[in-house]
């Protein structure tokens, strides 16, 4: 019973991973085919060649990513979920598991972020991101699905883990689009932008969005790592001992404040906001990654 | 001619306070964060003698050179190294200096009435004008009260002010955190660790002597020690027959308060700990204890006991020293327990589940000077055999003795061991406080939105209507026509 439903999770996964390729593919054809060629007669009616962007020709395909992309989260879901009922605990006892539930949340903070902004630009890179995650995931990481160790069994596990995930799901996200600014800041300083990124927001909108979406999550990133202080206490004995995912946590939180400090009171924004951003957020990968799989001490729950 | 730029001269108060401004500065304070930030990954990278202090051993044996240099920048204890201190310390005060006069302000304006209507409203956020009927100015004043604003009245015009809420939450944050450091120093102060490890069937008294390990706060001693007595009775841990990771640890314990004659019988597990009071007792680890019986060449008991092995992976397999100081000359077991006994090709005798299926006591005996007089201290689970000779090589299953010139040993049978980890920390509930108002002083500080909205009927009964919201907080155009469609009564 219970490797079968691990084998049903495993399923759901795949076909995953199947759905966001596709979500992958059209999202490549709807940037790539949304300019269209010049037409003669503006070719030869002026001097300058100019393209025409037309959205209209593309918004099927459009349309389809999105929705392979609301596909792919619910397939992903069913397979987080079965792995949960094949392991009888929430699926957050190693590192695969930590790896499909992070791509579930990264897809979700990608959904909800898109019903009220427009994001659909951004699917090309969610769709790859995600796809190389759970390809990792199912390659380099995957366990067989066991029990929980006997510290991570506590109500504390449900609480923390999912404050930490939705959080570095978001963070994430504000990264993707710092790293956007950044990007096409470059083009704009060098003349006009790309007919391909004309249609993307303006930098103004893409800079307050990634403090949005910070200024959003940084109470539950807090809440995260107070929840594993409290944890922490009844577990091991002390709520704070400076283990190397503590320090971590510590590390990604202090740099998000200078963030948060860094816009709201000095009043930075651009270029220099963005790249603090990008060093925020790259903290929280480190953590993730590094003391995971290299790193020692208490939090080696990664199972390789 | 020099050119030199002529500096004014500063007095000692002048230059105090020259200091002063530039540490509370908003600038200093965020380089002080981020270096905050940037002096904690060292203590992630380089191990730490508070976490790992066999690993520090084995940097010093490893790489010596090095590790007396990361030594001298306090390498191994980054936490409580002195420049980490100083740079805390200074953001601490460099946070006071700037939450403090703030909150006093934040207080004043409270109290004050929110600022005059400016003269000219359609120079501000979401202006509109119209025709109006005179009852404007009393529909307003409702409706700033069921919105709860603050309002100040004057003959034609309300200013009314909402959000303050804001600045209340950021420095309550602010505030909290300084809570959280006291907490923090009240628990290394007057705080209390010790370890101990306790075989099954054994009693532990909390007196100095029966710990492992026992560390004190700077400001404590061991006559704050609470004398609890705490009896193992059975300790019981579960495996996964497919992965061998654990289930389950439990162990049942007697425990006997201060100053009281009865004991109550309780359950230890990880996650759940024992209290007293404020201190409390948690179980942290566990391994197997041989019990065995070492005889002389007469045949007079020479020892006999328990004796704890430290485990060295995951099924189990433990290795520990069996010290015989009063045979003469001294005899000494180097040995290793393996639970689940299993030969592999290259490392030999291998233990291939933690629990206790097919227990085995492999070891080698060796005679000479096992060093304990000498003062030096050394680890009870190893023996410095460079002054020994090895006289015998052998293993034995439970019941079983072997033989050898200078006497024999017999492996008797085994009891499982439990590691208490028992923790005095009078300052963590400070900490926790501090935590949840940190949490909903930045809640109200990221999610308040401070406006201001104000009307006037002017000489010629038009309605002015405009607003103001700080830090670009969102939504006040809408809540602007929420509250002229009440005016124009279109609700």
């Amino acid at each position: 019973m219970q490797t079968t439903w691990a084998y049903i999770s495993n399923y759901f996964v795949y076909s995953a991973m199947g759905v966001f390729a596709l979500s992958f593919f059209a999202h490549a054809f709807e940037t790539a085919w949304a300019v269209r060629a010049p037409e003669q007669s503006e070719a030869t009616s002026g001097s300058v060649l100019t393209k025409t962007l037309d959205y209209t020709r593309t918004e099927r395909a459009a349309r389809i990513a999105t929705a392979m992309m609301i596909l792919g989260f619910l397939l992903l879901l069913a397979g987080v979920i079965a792995r949960g009922i094949s392991a009888k605990h929430v699926p957050w006892g190693n590192m695969y598991e930590f790896s499909i539930t992070g791509a579930l949340a990264f897809t979700g903070a990608y959904l909800v972020a898109l019903r009220k902004h427009d994001l659909r630009w951004l699917g090309l890179f969610v769709s790859i991101s995600v796809l190389l995650t759970l390809g990792t995931a199912v390659t380099l990481l995957y366990r067989n699905s066991s029990p929980l160790v006997p510290a991570l069994k506590s109500t504390w596990l449900v609480i923390h883990v999912v404050a930490a995930i939705i959080s570095g799901g978001v963070f994430l996200l504000a990264n993707v689009i710092a790293a956007s600014y950044l990007y096409l800041e470059s083009m704009e300083s060098k003349g006009e932008r790309k007919p391909w990124a004309k249609r993307l927001p303006d930098l103004e909108t893409l800079d307050q969005l990634s403090y949005r979406l910070v200024a959003f999550v940084f109470p539950l990133w807090t809440f995260a790592v107070i929840a594993g202080a409290i944890w922490a206490e009844s577990a091991w004995g002390r709520y704070w001992g400076w283990d190397p995912k503590e320090t971590w946590a510590f590390i990604t939180w202090v740099a998000y404040a200078a963030y948060l400090h860094a816009r709201v009171t000095i009043g930075w924004r651009g270029k220099r906001a963005a790249w603090l951003c990008l060093f925020a957020g790259s903290t929280f990968l480190f953590n993730y990654v590094y003391v995971n799989v290299w790193g020692t001490g208490k939090h080696t729950y990664s199972g390789l | 001619m020099s050119t030199e730029p002529v500096l004014p001269e500063l007095d000692a108060t002048g230059l105090a306070r020259f200091m002063w401004r530039q540490l509370t500065s908003m600038r200093t304070a965020l380089i002080l964060l981020m270096m905050l930030g940037v002096a904690a990954v060292p203590g992630s990278l380089i191990p730490q003698r508070s976490q790992n202090p066999m690993a520090v051993r084995q940097y010093f044996i490893d790489s010596p050179e090095l590790a007396r240099w990361i030594e001298r920048f306090s390498g191994f204890a980054v936490y409580s190294s002195p420049w980490f201190s100083a740079i805390y310390i200074l953001l601490f005060i460099s946070l006071i200096g700037c939450v403090l006069p703030r909150t006093l302000e934040h207080f004043k304006a409270m109290r004050a009435l929110p600022p005059l209507t400016p003269r000219n409203l359609s120079r501000m956020e979401s202006f509109q004008e119209f025709k109006g009927n005179g009852q404007e100015l009393i529909d307003a004043q409702a409706w700033f009260k069921k919105a709860r604003f603050r309002v100040r009245i004057e003959e034609n015009n309300i200013s009314a002010e909402k959000g303050y809420l804001r600045e209340t939450g950021n420095l309550l944050f602010h505030l909290s955190l300084i809570l959280i450091l006291i907490g923090v120093s009240v628990g290394s102060l007057f705080g209390m660790r010790g370890e101990a490890i306790i075989n099954k069937g054994e009693r532990f008294i909390s007196v100095p002597t029966s710990y492992d390990t026992l560390s004190f706060g700077k400001l404590v001693n061991e006559d704050s020690l609470q004398p609890f007595i705490i009896e193992v009775i059975d300790f019981v841990a579960k495996y996964d027959a497919l992965s061998n990771a654990p289930q389950d640890y439990t162990a049942t314990v007697r425990v006997t308060n201060p100053g009281e004659k009865t004991s109550t019988v309780k359950t230890l597990k990880v996650n759940r700990p024992l209290t007293f009071g404020n201190t409390r007792v948690y179980l942290q680890a566990n391994g197997y204890s041989p019990i065995v019986t070492v005889r002389d060449s007469k045949g007079q008991v020479a020892l006999q006991g328990p004796v704890p092995f430290l485990p060295q992976d995951g099924n189990l397999r433990s290795i520990g020293s069996i010290k015989v100081p009063d045979a003469d000359p001294q005899i000494g077991f180097v040995a290793s327990f393996l639970p689940t006994f299993a030969r592999s090709a290259q490392q030999g005798g291998i233990s291939v589940f933690p629990e206790a299926l097919d227990p085995k006591l492999l070891f080698s005996i060796w005679q000479g000077d096992l060093g304990l007089d000498s003062g030096a201290p050394q680890s009870v689970y190893r023996i410095d055999t460079s002054k020994m000779k090895r006289v015998g090589l052998s293993s034995l299953k439970p019941g079983e003795t072997f033989s050898y010139p200078q006497g024999s040993i017999t492996f008797e049978t085994f009891v499982p061991w439990v590691n208490l980890q028992i923790v005095d920390d009078p300052g963590k509930s400070y900490a926790l406080y501090g935590a949840i108002a940190a949490i909903l002083g930045l809640l109200a500080s990221l999610f308040g939105r401070r406006r201001r909205i104000w009307v006037r009927i002017t000489s010629s009964g038009v309605v002015e209507v405009a607003g103001l919201a700080k830090n670009g907080a969102p939504g006040l155009e809408a809540e602007i026509q929420s509250f002229v469609k009440y005016l124009r009564r279109e609700l």
